[in-house]
């Protein structure tokens, strides 16, 4: 069962790579979205040497790693589970002996996957060049990035799924998903890193999931966060892994005696 | 032993009611009405190991939702359910190991990736030996023709192709049991009558189950021995096919085609005596309808010899007629078609 679940990894970044405009295009997007974010902090940051405890250079690098880390975790899952479930295909998924939630997080680890080696790996190696990012020299810091990246993957897909399996209990999932993905770009600290939030805002993140997304794993890579504190971040990825579970499982249980096959 | 067994069956769905005009779009945005619309009413019927048993009734009727809860998609509202021994909803991953499913409507295949490869990926998940996977895929691929098929991409499939391969996908488990939704919808006849003749052979060989659900009634005559007939959520029929042919089959007609000019009355004084009905068409061909309580052969037999005859055909009524009639009187008949379940209950 397990090589199944595996194969849907593995299918699922042949799929992307069967698009080879798309791939081309996806190296482009990510190089332009670091050197657009670079420019506009260069312009913020004027003359000024450090802002909210990041310096200039530490702040070109937390852009580059905060796409980095997110051409991993981004998924587009909760649109996949919404249009399943609208135009009933998920009836298809219920007669198969496995797990539906199980077989779109694979796929979405495939997408991963896939934008992190073929999309990122040039993007960044572009952006490197054209931009004075530091990434860390240390093995160590490497695995505990890595090891960070996959909860982000993890969290990032629940708050996905959850998103999507929505679908069962509203008429139009649309208004929802949006909302989702402003609040998850915004307050993950891709756009702005969380330690620039007015105080009050900063303070409820640290009750949020959003931040153990981003901001979190790219402050240790950037060696914001060092010693115990990485232990920390880890312990706070973990939990909310955790508790996100408790949801979905709830979801995905009454969503069986809700189903309303569309569509015949 | 049985293979499907339902008992008291029902489903029934909360639809949203919409309110009218501005007033009542507000009044919804803060709180719903829902009607309850029962879509299955307690139906009970059992299917036995091996039997291929026909499903039909007009759109709407409860055909799909029955099979969604007997394929363990849908849970049931109240009754019971034992498909293969298992209630479907409970044990789902485990159940569905031994059944089929194609729904013709929807593709199970993955449709960005090469046919073969979604075979492939099934085999992991139904987790399918490798030898037993190969024989059986060779099997199937010779019988259904899809040596070509197999490399290209299921979006570039014509239908036929696909309803093909989609059977394939549903089979390569060997399931004991198959559920077919609407599986002949939208095809050639080349290729209906080459999915009847497969899905026979396979009963015959395999034993396998086999509910169907129809539009076409072509593939109950096929397949069929039995069919169970639904309206509005209730089973209105149950039996054989011929039962309900004879049952319903309301009588025969014959066509005359004479060599000599002939009048009605002329007619009607030959047969008198016999409840059948005449009706002319010009003054040399002739329509006769019979009764079934009255033979052919009593009627054919009176008019033969008395005016030469160059053309005689015997017309009896279809099964789409038949069905169609049913249909057509739907509700209106319901307690004329209670008797007739009471009256095949005595005669048993």
């Amino acid at each position: 069962m397990f090589s199944a679940y595996l194969d849907f990894i593995r299918i699922r970044f042949l799929m992307m790579l069967a698009y080879r405009v798309n791939y081309y295009s996806g190296i482009l997007i990510y190089t332009l979205n670091i050197g657009v974010y670079y420019f506009t902090w260069q312009a913020i940051y004027g003359s000024q040497q450090t802002l909210g405890g990041f310096t200039a250079d530490q702040m070109t690098t937390y852009v580059a790693v905060s796409w980095m880390a997110r051409a991993f975790y981004f998924n587009n899952l909760d649109r996949e589970i919404a249009n399943d479930i609208r135009d009933g295909s998920v009836a298809i998924q219920f007669i198969r002996p496995y797990n539906y939630v199980f077989v779109k997080m694979m796929q979405g680890l495939g997408e991963g996957l896939f934008r992190l080696l073929l999309f990122m790996g040039p993007g960044m190696i572009i952006a490197c060049i054209l931009f004075p990012v530091k990434l860390p020299t240390d093995p160590a810091a490497w695995t505990a990035f890595l090891f960070m990246l996959l909860m982000s993957f993890l969290i990032n897909s629940q708050i996905n799924i959850f998103t999507g399996l929505l679908s069962f209990f509203v008429e139009n999932n649309e208004g929802m998903m949006r909302m989702k993905r402003v609040l998850v770009d915004l307050f993950s600290g891709v756009i702005v890193p969380i330690s620039l939030f007015p105080g009050w805002l900063s303070g409820i993140m640290k009750f949020l999931p959003f931040q153990a997304i981003t901001f979190l794993p790219s402050s240790v890579f950037t060696g914001r966060i060092q010693g115990t504190g990485i232990w920390q971040v880890l312990g706070i990825q973990l939990l909310w892994f955790t508790i996100l579970i408790l949801p979905i499982f709830l979801m995905w249980r009454s969503a069986r005696h809700r189903l309303f096959v569309q569509g015949g | 032993m049985l293979a499907i067994d339902v008992k008291d069956l029902r489903k029934e769905f909360n639809v949203q009611k919409n309110r009218e005009g501005v007033k009542g779009a507000m009044l919804d945005l803060f709180r719903r009405e829902y009607t309850k619309v029962r879509a299955v009413k307690d139906i009970s019927f059992q299917i036995p190991k091996g039997e291929i048993c026909g499903y039909i009734g007009e759109n709407g009727a409860g055909k799909s939702t029955t099979i969604k809860m007997l394929t363990g998609i849908l849970v049931p509202t109240s009754g019971d359910i034992r498909v293969n021994g298992f209630v479907p909803y409970q044990e789902r991953e485990k159940f569905v190991r031994g059944i089929g499913v194609v729904f013709g409507q929807r593709s199970q295949l993955w449709w960005d990736i090469g046919v073969i490869e979604s075979f492939q990926l099934l085999r992991k998940v139904y987790r399918v030996p490798e030898a037993e996977f190969k024989k059986r895929l060779d099997e199937l691929v010779e019988r259904l023709q899809l040596q070509d098929l197999l490399n290209r991409p299921v979006r570039k499939l014509s239908l036929g192709q696909r309803m093909r391969c989609e059977l394939v996908a549903s089979l390569l488990h060997n399931p004991s049991i198959v559920f077919l939704d609407e599986p002949t919808i939208g095809l050639d006849i080349v290729v209906k009558t080459e999915i009847r003749e497969f899905l026979k052979q396979m009963n015959q060989r395999y034993e396998t189950t086999i509910l169907l659900t129809t539009h076409d009634l072509q593939d109950i005559e096929a397949l069929c021995s039995r069919v169970i007939m639904l309206d509005d959520g209730r089973i209105i029929y149950d039996g054989g096919l011929d039962e309900l042919k004879a049952k319903w089959g309301k009588g025969r007609e014959v066509h005359f085609q004479f060599a000599a000019p002939f009048q009605l009355e002329q007619l009607q004084f030959l047969t008198a005596g016999l409840e059948v009905a005449w009706s002319i068409e010009n003054e040399y061909t002739a329509k006769v309808w019979i009764p079934l309580e009255v033979n052919v052969s009593d009627v054919l037999s009176r008019v033969v010899g008395t005016t030469e005859i160059t053309d005689i055909k015997i017309i009896e009524t279809n099964t789409d007629d038949i069905v169609r009639e049913i249909y057509k009187s739907g509700s209106a008949e319901e307690s004329k078609l209670h008797l007739l379940g009471e009256e095949k209950v005595s005669n048993v």
